[in-house]
């Protein structure tokens, strides 16, 4: 990785950037699943069943970590973006991939 | 200290945008700059390499390269500080073209402080009296915090919004002109605010902060940046922005 | 991204953040005994209140992603000009339909 790149805020941006494009990625999805409801509650009951399955679970547990990282990071823009500057961004971003992390083994437990 | 940590292998970039880099072995001092290597291996081992400086100080803003990965004003950074292993490598600036070895042309970094009218424009004559600023008033406070800049191109070698996105204004002319929008004095503000507000302007920024981690001068031009956004905002928001 | 780009992709994010805060809170509270389509539309349907908030959601989602993706493609793709436009456009609108449409499952 080129030097310049080896800094706390680099790299949240980039988790920034790569966690709203999977979950950009997967909103289409999670629309046409909603959608078999038109249908019918059975067909959306049998595509539940089917995310029973223990790999579904630790794929949604990775899009728990997306969403709660991605919400994380824009927060800290949003306010470096419209208050007065602030100094604790590196910390603020690292704090907030840990409690990404602890949220999606939150899921992951609940659903164990 | 042993025979072989008295040498440094310096690996110093050499051609245009082709080239390749070049090592030399350059005796190590204790108390040495990397524009002192270069002017070193300029003076004993190839004259016909090019590099640009002015001041040896730190006030130019001319000798910025990249040194080991990283842009840095060359002329105050000590080697000790840099070196890893007894080894520098040293190429000119990213983000722009290369005239040759180690110099780049900096000529689209200063046209885009054309771009974003990051120049004072002036609203008073010498016959009129110098108008009163108080130091401690918002935005001369919030100008001073960014003034100092010496144009060395640190920030934008450093910029990966640049490196992307070549229509990018990048951070100094930003930089620039958050002194300039906090400038009483100033007649330039509808023209600037559109200016930056355009593509290009200072909405791309991804505030990966790279600039504030490595200006020499510890501008924060992410935060003038931030600044603009909120400004530019507001007057698209009033309808001020036509 | 210009300056219009820039306050659609802030506020829809803005307007995100509680949305996605209880989302993530329904999350974690529904699936400590598995899901199930019965217990989601006996939330869901004929709720004016989760009518509101999911289209909210979509309308934000929508405009956020195709604002989002369309910075990612401008930096890391060759494509320019138009073609970044009509992709963005696109792909907003084919998060719209598909967002109405699981909206409307799920609440009417």
């Amino acid at each position: 990785m080129q030097a310049h790149r080896r800094q706390t805020l680099w790299l949240a941006a980039l988790i920034h950037r790569l966690s709203g494009l999977l979950l950009a990625i997967f909103l289409p999805i999670h629309f046409l699943v909603l959608g078999l409801a038109i249908e019918s509650e059975a067909k959306l009951e049998n595509f539940l069943r089917w995310t029973e399955n223990p790999l579904v679970k630790f794929a949604e547990m990775g899009l728990v970590f997306l969403l709660t990282v991605h919400l994380l990071g824009g927060a800290r823009l949003l306010v470096l973006e419209n208050f007065p500057w602030r100094v604790w961004q590196k910390l603020f971003a690292t704090i907030a991939v840990g409690i990404s992390a602890l949220i999606a083994f939150g899921f992951l437990f609940r659903v164990m | 200290m042993s025979q072989s940590q008295q040498h440094l292998t310096v690996s110093v970039w050499r051609g245009k945008s082709e080239g390749a880099f070049q090592d030399y072995q350059v005796p190590h001092l204790e108390n040495q700059t990397v524009l002192d290597i270069v002017t070193w291996i300029q003076r004993y081992l190839d004259p016909t390499l090019s590099y640009r400086f002015a001041c040896r100080v730190g006030m130019c803003g001319s000798c910025a390269m990249t040194v080991n990965g990283t842009p840095r004003w060359t002329c105050r950074t000590h080697v000790s500080k840099v070196a890893r292993d007894g080894r520098l490598k040293i190429g000119p600036l990213s983000n722009l073209p290369v005239i040759k070895d180690l110099a780049a042309d900096m000529t689209a970094f200063f046209e885009k402080w054309q771009r974003a009218e990051a120049r004072f424009t002036p609203t008073k004559t010498r016959l009129d009296p110098i108008e009163q600023i108080p130091p401690s008033s918002p935005a001369r406070l919030a100008a001073s915090a960014a003034i100092e800049c010496i144009n060395c191109g640190v920030c934008y070698a450093a910029c990966d919004t640049v490196r992307w996105n070549a229509d990018y204004l990048g951070p100094a002319a930003l930089n620039r002109a958050w002194t300039l929008v906090n400038d009483v004095r100033d007649g330039g503000q509808d023209v600037r605010l559109r200016a930056i507000s355009a593509n290009g302007g200072c909405h791309n920024c991804h505030s990966h902060q790279s600039c504030q981690v490595l200006c020499p001068q510890n501008l924060n031009p992410t935060a003038s940046i931030a600044g603009l956004k909120r400004l530019t905002a507001a007057a698209f928001i009033r309808g001020g922005l036509k | 991204m210009d300056v219009r780009l820039y306050l659609a992709q802030r506020i829809s994010a803005a307007v995100m953040l509680p949305l996605v805060i209880l989302h993530i809170l329904i999350i974690l509270y529904a699936v400590s005994d598995g899901l199930n389509a019965v217990e989601i539309l006996e939330r869901t349907r004929g709720s004016l209140f989760w009518g509101v908030f999911y289209g909210l959601f979509v309308v934000s989602a929508a405009i956020h992603a195709a604002i989002g993706v369309r910075a990612i493609a401008r930096e890391w793709t060759p494509a320019t000009g138009r073609t970044l436009d009509y992709g963005a456009v696109l792909f907003g609108l084919l998060l719209l339909v598909l967002g109405a449409r699981a909206v409307s499952a799920v609440v009417l």
